[in-house]
């Protein structure tokens, strides 16, 4: 196998682009349906939920299976999050509503929707923004405590959705069911529970070796 | 009732008469050989069939319709799900033989219909007309029928209809949306008895000179073209003529969202989003929303003198 082939991050990157080709090889195709802007619309925003959701499982996955290394990652989830909420709103702005800066002004300011969903994705941009080495050493703590911000975001996400859809609040409902674990296990006694799962589930000798000292330092 | 002649339709789109008359050559062709088909026993109830003697209506629409691919793949028929490629899947499971549409109420002549005497009742024709959903797309349609009148002048309403009700199918077993409680079921519409009575109001059994596909609300259906889309009550199973404002399936679920009227118009906004445009399926710039949906020459008398803020 060719050397990048063998980096897990070269293949993590591969699978965030999927929704990406997905949206390009229908449209190449006419498969987007009688509503393609619509498509688009709903799409990247699924994806960018999708991504705010996995991004947040990563220190719940660590602390389950004791693999600290998954730290690695997260950086790169983060940013095709962001990746994708851009999408999403230069959909909006530009097939949607072409541009229109009043009736974008006036849908921003009257529709709580889209207030919510413009709220979530400029919160997006400082993290975005802050998201390399340079600006964590910088920042120090402050990195960590302005990238808190990620649960207000993921909750605005999921009540712009609950907000814009007609009646069937199925899937929304499902998002915030999800959100709500993910948030929940980062409580105390979630914390304690996820440890003892890994114990209960994961050798002994295979969560010491992972997770142990390094999970100790900085990137807990 | 006086009905006045709308004066929106330009002589250039009434079909010229040769025109009208070949199509009516080939429509008789079709016609003779629906007949032979049916001779052999098979069923012309089936989407696709041609339906016929179909006549071309006066009224007529200068603008492209929308491709019957679209008509049929992306419509709203919560009965099949809530996606709008739903009613498309799923509508496979609805029987539209036998059928039967219960004419009941406040009415002098009770009857309950048989489905292939309903569509003898009256001459059908051809009807081009904007749909516009209340999400904010829109089409062009033409839709095959005759107009609710016709049922309603036979019913002879007494004095006490003041509106109407219609009532789709309640059988979780064909429409398997209706196994979830999004909606309450069975999905009930209602009209004043005027808006009912309206030269424009249709009850549709055909699309592009065809049958009714499943999903958009076979065998019978309403189509009101200056409300918004969900007005037009689908799969009809009654007609109820009563006093009171009917409960509609959409009240109950968003009272605040959802009002008994539902005219198209662009001055009154959703509460979550704005109804200013819409985005005719199709094309990709949006369009103004015409008030009334572009039918106020030949509705806007129905609701003179009343506060459309208010009655939305």
């Amino acid at each position: 196998m060719p050397v990048p082939l063998r980096r897990p991050k070269v293949w993590i990157a591969l699978v965030c682009l999927l929704p990406l080709m997905r949206l390009i090889f229908l449209g190449i195709g006419g498969g987007l349906g009688a509503n393609p802007i619509e498509f688009i619309t709903h799409s990247t925003g699924t994806w960018t939920l999708v991504g705010l959701l996995v991004t947040l499982s990563v220190t719940p996955l660590r602390q389950l299976t004791g693999r600290a290394d998954l730290i690695r990652y997260r950086r790169m989830l983060g940013l095709f999050t962001f990746f994708y909420a851009c999408l999403h709103f230069v959909t909006y702005i530009w097939l949607d509503q072409f541009f229109d800066p009043a009736a974008i002004a006036k849908d921003i300011v009257k529709r709580p929707f889209i207030t919510v969903g413009f709220t979530a994705f400029l919160l997006l941009i400082p993290l975005a923004v802050t998201s390399t080495h340079a600006m964590m050493r910088r920042l120090g703590r402050r990195w960590q405590q302005l990238h808190r911000l990620i649960y207000l975001i993921a909750l605005l996400g999921v009540i712009h959705y609950l907000w814009l859809v007609k009646k069937d609040l199925t899937e929304p409902l499902i998002y915030g069911a999800v959100l709500t674990l993910l948030l929940v296990v980062r409580l105390p006694w979630g914390v304690t529970l996820m440890k003892m799962g890994r114990s209960r589930f994961v050798p002994a000798s295979a969560g010491g070796r992972q997770g142990g000292e390094r999970s100790a330092g900085r990137a807990q | 009732m006086l009905i006045r002649q709308p004066d929106d339709i330009l002589p250039s789109e009434i079909t010229p008469p040769e025109i009208y008359r070949e199509r009516r050559l080939f429509m008789q062709g079709m016609g003779a050989l629906a007949a032979g088909a049916a001779l052999g026993a098979a069923p012309e109830a089936d989407a696709g069939t041609r339906l016929a003697d179909v006549r071309a209506s006066a009224i007529k629409l200068d603008e492209k319709r929308t491709p019957y691919k679209d008509v049929t793949t992306y419509n709203n028929f919560y009965e099949f799900g809530t996606g709008k490629g739903d009613p498309a899947e799923n509508a496979g499971s609805l029987k539209t033989r036998p059928w039967s549409v219960a004419v009941e109420g406040e009415v002098r002549n009770p009857r309950i219909y048989d489905i292939d005497t309903l569509l003898k009742l009256a001459p059908l024709e051809e009807r081009v007309y904007r749909m516009r959903c209340v999400e904010g797309w829109s089409m062009v349609i033409p839709w095959v029928g005759f107009p609710l009148r016709e049922i309603i002048r036979r019913a002879e309403p007494t004095g006490n209809a003041k509106y109407v009700e219609f009532v789709t199918l309640n059988d979780p077993r064909q429409m398997p949306g209706q196994r979830s409680r999004v909606l309450d079921w069975p999905y009930v519409e209602g009209l004043r008895l005027d808006e009912a009575m309206h030269p424009l109001t249709l009850l549709a059994v055909g699309l592009y000179g065809e049958v009714l596909p499943n999903q958009n609300g076979a065998p019978i259906r309403l189509v009101v073209p200056w409300k918004y889309g969900f007005k037009s009550a689908k799969s009809i199973v009654k007609i109820r003529f009563v006093e009171k404002p009917p409960l509609t399936a959409w009240m109950v679920a968003a009272p605040k969202e959802y009002g008994f009227y539902s005219n198209v118009n662009p001055q009154v906004d959703h509460p979550r989003w704005s109804q200013a445009k819409e985005r005719r399926i199709g094309e990709f710039f949006k369009r103004d929303t015409l008030m009334f949906n572009g039918y106020g020459a030949q509705v806007a008398q129905l609701y003179r003198g009343m506060d459309l803020q208010k009655f939305f």
